[in-house]
């Protein structure tokens, strides 16, 4: 077995040296009859030849997103990763390392945390930033938590342009947890008002920006509406590159920020791994989920790296701890960083107007398609358009003709009839022209 | 005194200043933040022009710079490249963590990770379209399935910890199905921190359960402790001492005739695998860490993977989505609705961590049924080496063989001066990373070690000369020489308390002289 560096000699030998006759001794401890004589009913080693033809096999069952004119998103992006963001993240050093316990041998990846906090507060018009979660929906289930404890209140008010993903996440941590989730209305106008929502035991209201089904809202005034009633506004941010455009949500006035950060060097990966940006204030880093990463000196004085503040987390604090989480997405923080160092601030704009341009193109070519009309007064990279019919179908048959048409908003929201005409299309730089003439045109021939 | 001897004892450290111009000491180099090589303007990325359209932004523009940096794609390989140096990895050598399993990662599983049917897959698109990364996600639940013996398996949580949280709920929401409200989670004192604060979070009061003189769960405290507002034990086996839980059947039975549900933590699955079957300890429910015992990276903290296999009676709990076999191919339950309306609903944004799970099935179709046992095997072997081969100079904290990982304690430094914290820095200038210090709980200054199936019997043998001759030189009262360790790595001890005290968690820009005058 090629991974297996031990001989029939070498086991000899060490069983020799620990003094047992057999490998049998050293399970004494299990119950006889929970030790299995023989194998487990599965297929025996194979070759890296045999695996990687088998794996691919599947994989090729799949449609590639890259290989079609695609349009999908929904709080998962297709954007292009520099070539040298895939090479540096499997340097041996940053991919086979664990949670830098210690610091002394482990001053790349908390340098490169250290970094990667200061970006995304940068990004996110915040104080501070931990150094990752699981994904944009748990990162926005903490962060009502930590609202909750910050405020000593248990209801959160979540939008009806959140994502449905992170709406209902957050909604299963309310039954267990123990806190009243207020899920609002789907919204795919942005019409909503959460201002009149809000009362004293309101502990958050949570929104998106852009809103899922894409709209752009400024939440100056719902963030001062939350302060005066006591309460935190939460802004969620599924498309990190809209940051680069966008007001941020600190210059918006958000106390906590949850994000997926996927956009910034992330493959789409089916869904995962992802990346859970988390920032707030400062004055609440100690209600912060997450390991944190602080600058410090070392014995001769040098500047170092190391996790901070961690009497938060479980391994210290055990069931006192502000989360659970242990291991987060280092290494897709990894990847965003670099990409992002890569981009810089002349870059990181650029691209956000890129994408802007690129969705405004789409927008006005599929609107002039019969019996399509565009839904949004306000969009980034993403939009809604209302359809003559059922977009699920639509998208079926789309499908068939190899274009990925978008996220039919029924698949996100099933039993709400009023929404199953809607239809969530993203473009990105990745865009193109042929792109979209080929939707247009696919699309006016599925309606007719 | 010599210009070279000075230099020499300043390289060690006696110093404050660098034996070198330039702070560098060969092959590590000091190495600037992002933000201090900043030119503005400047990019590592090419981008076309973006076309003039009417923004549709509605006024809601960003005012001002973001404030990062711009390097060139040069700069920015050689940054990450210089950091990456500065780190230890099971790359480059034994990595003992005990209970953190650093196993050897496959590069095929980097490879086929990235095949573009699996990485340029968006987890949206039609279901038509996705057929063979459903069928990865099946493939994979059978194999767990089927090394478990466990009926079901939830494969959406995110880690070892988002894993407990999901079987805890799933816990939660069995009993509220019963109609049963029990309040208090049994958790042993040796547990990880995980465990007690998963178990606070779904709303149950803690309450532990010591040890015996033998490291493992004292039976007749478990059962006084055991009553009808009980709602779980979390148990991890092989415990966190590095011992299998002999009595874990009789434990399993008392658990179950109270009407509780047994949580196995299953961070230690890789001292089993392919052996024993959880199922036939009597367990209802266990997360595994795919990048524990499957070895998918670790990536210096995440991102990680944990399924959770359930027992018949917590499946119809597992949350969604649900992978099924339909009459067109495989489907997807994404709501709780139809035959998953009981699930407890979304824990996680789409489908899981689906980059994690085709690593952990190319090493598991690697290995096989006979690999994995070997795997199981190797890895107990090479634990009790260690500890057979150690035991002479360091004190192993219970008596007899161990499973996957060794646990000693520091009566082996009492009265020396040397502490397990100044121990383990001093393996790190004799180019080892430490194993695990100070966990578990129940033992004096634990040293705790895991090496893995990884190791050939060499890599031990050196392991285990170091140790011996540092446990040696500790009794020799040398103490001051670990108190100043490390002195070789590219960092000396760091100073926790003032991160702590004074906390610098991003980098700020240097003040102008015109704000320092004000």
């Amino acid at each position: 077995m090629r991974y297996l560096p031990l001989t029939a000699a070498d086991r000899q030998a060490m069983l020799a040296a620990i003094g047992v006759p057999s490998i049998e001794t050293l399970f004494a401890d299990v119950p006889q009859a929970a030790r299995l004589d023989g194998l487990v009913d599965l297929p025996r080693a194979q070759g890296e030849l045999e695996v990687e033809r088998a794996l691919a096999a599947m994989a090729a069952k799949n449609l590639v997103a890259g290989a079609v004119p695609s349009f999908v998103g929904a709080g998962v992006y297709r954007h292009h990763v520099p070539a040298s963001v895939d090479h540096l993240i499997q340097r041996g050093e940053f991919l086979t390392s664990y949670t830098p316990y210690q610091p002394e041998i482990s001053q790349g990846t908390l340098q490169m945390l250290f970094e990667f906090q200061t970006q995304i507060a940068l990004l996110m018009g915040m104080e501070v930033a931990n150094a990752s979660m699981y994904d944009g929906a748990t990162a926005c289930a903490e962060a009502v938590m930590m609202a909750n404890r910050v405020t000593q209140r248990k209801k959160a008010i979540l939008s009806g342009g959140l994502h449905p993903h992170y709406r209902e996440v957050t909604r299963t941590h309310a039954r267990f947890v123990g806190f009243q989730a207020k899920l609002a209305e789907p919204d795919p106008e942005a019409r909503e008002d959460l201002a009149s929502q809000i009362d004293g035991a309101t502990s958050c209201v949570v929104v998106q920006s852009p809103g899922a089904f894409g709209h752009v809202r400024d939440y100056s005034a719902l963030a001062e509406a939350c302060h005066k009633a006591g309460a935190l506004l939460i802004v969620v941010v599924t498309e990190a590159v809209s940051l680069g455009a966008v007001k941020s949500p600190g210059a918006m006035g958000a106390d906590i920020v949850a994000g997926e950060g996927q956009s910034l060097g992330n493959a789409l990966n089916f869904g995962g791994p992802h990346l859970g940006l988390f920032a707030t204030r400062e004055r609440y880093v100690r209600q912060m989920p997450g390991r944190l990463v602080g600058e410090t000196v070392d014995a001769d004085g040098r500047r170092g790296w190391v996790l901070t503040l961690s009497t938060r987390e479980q391994h210290i604090r055990r069931e006192k701890a502000t989360s659970n989480i242990c291991t987060n997405s280092g290494l897709c923080a990894l990847a965003a960083s670099i990409h992002l160092a890569l981009l810089g601030e002349a870059g990181f704009t650029r691209l956000a107007a890129l994408n802007h341009a690129k969705a405004v193109a789409l927008a006005e070519r599929l609107a002039s398609v019969p019996g399509v009309s565009l839904v949004n007064d306000t969009f980034f990279n993403e939009f809604t358009v209302r359809l003559p019919k059922p977009a699920a179908g639509v998208v079926e048959r789309l499908a068939r003709k190899k274009i990925l048409a978008g996220v039919p908003a029924s698949r996100l929201y099933p039993g709400k009839p009023t929404l199953k005409n809607l239809l969530l299309v993203a473009a990105t730089e990745t865009t193109t022209e042929a792109d979209m003439s080929a939707f247009a045109t696919a699309l006016a021939q599925v309606l007719s | 005194m010599s210009d070279w001897s000075q230099a020499v004892s300043q390289f060690r450290g006696d110093g404050k200043a660098s034996p070198t111009v330039s702070g560098n000491r060969g092959l590590q180099i000091e190495e600037p933040l992002l933000f201090e090589q900043d030119a503005p303007g400047r990019t590592g990325v090419d981008l076309p022009e973006p076309p003039a359209v009417k923004s549709r932004l509605g006024g809601v523009t960003r005012e001002g710079p973001i404030g990062l940096p711009g390097l060139s794609e040069p700069q920015v390989v050689r940054h990450y490249t210089r950091l990456s140096q500065k780190n230890y990895a099971i790359d480059t050598g034994i990595y003992p963590l005990g209970s953190c399993t650093m196993k050897h990662n496959p590069r095929l599983n980097e490879r086929v990770a990235r095949l573009a049917g699996f990485a340029d897959v968006h987890p949206l698109q039609p279901v038509s379209t996705v057929q063979g990364a459903l069928e990865l996600m099946d493939t994979l639940a059978h194999w767990l399935k089927t090394l478990t013996g466990m009926p079901a398996v939830a494969l959406s949580p995110g880690a070892g910890a988002h894993g407990e949280l999901c079987g805890m709920m799933c816990i939660r929401a069995a009993l509220e199905a019963r109609g049963e409200k029990r309040t208090r989670v049994l958790v042993p004192e040796s547990a990880h921190g995980t465990n007690p604060a998963t178990a606070a979070a779904c709303g149950f009061a803690v309450d532990p359960i010591p040890a015996n003189a033998e490291g493992r769960v004292d039976l007749v405290a478990l059962k006084a402790k055991l009553g009808p507002d009980v709602a779980a034990l979390m148990l991890t086996n092989p415990n966190t001492c590095g011992l299998f839980e002999r009595e874990i059947r009789e434990i399993a039975d008392a658990v179950h005739a109270a009407g509780a549900f047994f949580y196995c933590d299953g961070a230690n699955f890789n001292a089993i695998v392919g052996r024993v079957r959880p199922a036939d300890l009597g367990i209802d429910v266990m997360h595994i860490n795919l990048h524990k015992t499957f070895s998918t990276p670790h990536g210096g903290g995440g991102p990680g993977s944990g399924p959770v296999v359930l027992a018949e009676s917590l499946a119809e709990f597992a949350p969604t989505p649900w992978v099924v076999h339909g009459a067109k191919g495989f489907e997807l339950l994404e709501r709780a609705q139809g035959a998953a309306r009981r699930s407890i609903g979304r824990l996680k944004g789409n489908h899981g961590q689906m980059g994690m799970f085709v690593r952990a099935l190319a090493f598991m179709m690697s290995h096989g049924s006979d690999g994995l046992r070997q795997v199981a095997e190797d890895a107990v072997l090479s634990a009790n080496y260690l500890l057979a081969r150690l035991k002479g100079e360091l004190t192993p904290a219970f008596p007899g063989t161990c499973m996957h990982e060794v646990l000693f304690d520091d009566r082996f430094l009492r009265d020396t001066g040397v502490t397990t914290l100044d121990f383990a820095k001093a393996m790190i200038d004799e180019g080892y990373h430490p194993m695990t210090m100070y966990f578990p709980l129940v033992v004096h200054g634990a040293l705790l070690m895991e090496p893995t199936e990884s190791e050939s019997r060499d890599s031990l043998d050196a392991f285990i000369a170091v140790l011996r001759a540092l446990a040696k030189r500790a009794k020799g009262g040398e103490a001051e020489y670990f108190h100043g360790c490390p002195r070789l790595a590219p960092r000396r001890r760091l100073d926790e308390t003032l991160a702590a005290r004074k906390p610098v968690l991003r980098w700020q820009p240097p003040r102008t002289d015109r704000q320092a005058a004000d």
